[in-house]
């Protein structure tokens, strides 16, 4: 690893973990499923920037950038799918509160 | 200076999807996505990822954003007593998140952690054209049965709806 590589990986990795709390904390305490959605996207865009940074560092940029659109095409249509899942949810119950969702329970 | 840059960039990262989480408007949040999606972006061109920061910009902070604002405008929001009232369930139920955050980050403060990120591979290839058409065709094919599952799964969603 250079130094220039040293210099950055420690910084980002802060704000990595810092991002990945916040959308760790929108998970935990929202009821709102279009919250919960854009909680899950925060996560997935740490888990991005920590992709690139450890490409950056090793020196495998290509082969990183390539996972990385993989996973931003799986990113896209988990949030499509589960978008037309909430629309579904909201037609049928009136309501977005998966506290109100009740109608699978044991 | 280059550092700086950065450090600047990943702050007003953490800012946005930190108002993104604490506004009370659904619309507001889709929006601080968007930006915490653009900062993103300038991260990935620093950090020599050019090609997935184009990707980024235009699915993540676009495509997505649009998905997001169809569905908030498609479903009613709460009220506003509603909301207050789920904030200080909130604060309630939750308020001993701050101090375990900070207990785990001392905690982690004084562990040593090593790691070693020399990975042994022989040749590295510069070109992410090269590497996802030749050298990880299986991951075009993935996309591709990930991509028509979303289609299929969105048409019949949808049909559903209708049906009913």
């Amino acid at each position: 690893m250079s130094a220039q590589a040293l210099t950055l990986f420690w910084p980002f990795c802060l704000f990595i973990v810092i991002l990945f709390i916040i959308g760790f904390y929108c998970l935990l305490v929202t009821f709102n499923l279009i919250r919960a959605l854009i909680g899950l996207e925060l996560l997935i865009k740490a888990v991005t920037l920590l992709l690139v940074l450890v490409g950056y560092v090793t020196q495998h940029e290509a082969l990183i950038q390539s996972l990385v659109i993989t996973l931003i095409v799986m990113e896209v249509v988990i949030i499509a799918v589960a978008a037309g899942i909430v629309l579904g949810l909201h037609q049928h119950n009136k309501s977005l509160d998966v506290r109100q969702l009740r109608n699978l329970k044991g | 200076m280059a550092l700086n840059i950065d450090i600047v960039v990943l702050f007003l990262m953490a800012l946005s999807a930190l108002w993104t989480v604490m506004t009370r408007s659904l619309l507001r949040s889709a929006i601080g996505l968007a930006l915490t999606s653009a900062m993103l972006t300038i991260l990935m061109f620093r950090l020599h990822a050019p090609l997935a920061a184009v990707f980024e910009l235009s699915v993540c902070s676009g495509l997505i954003s649009v998905v997001f604002i169809a569905t908030i405008s498609l479903t009613q929001p709460m009220s506003q007593e509603k909301v207050l009232q789920h904030m200080r369930d909130r604060l309630e139920r939750f308020w001993y998140l701050p101090i375990l955050l900070i207990l785990t980050g001392i905690v982690l403060s004084f562990l040593n952690f090593k790691f070693n990120l020399i990975l042994p591979v022989p040749e590295i290839e510069k070109d992410p054209r090269i590497v996802l058409w030749n050298q990880r065709p299986l991951d075009l094919l993935g996309q591709i049965i990930m991509l028509l599952t979303g289609a299929f799964g969105i048409v019949i969603l949808f049909r559903e709806a209708k049906k009913k």
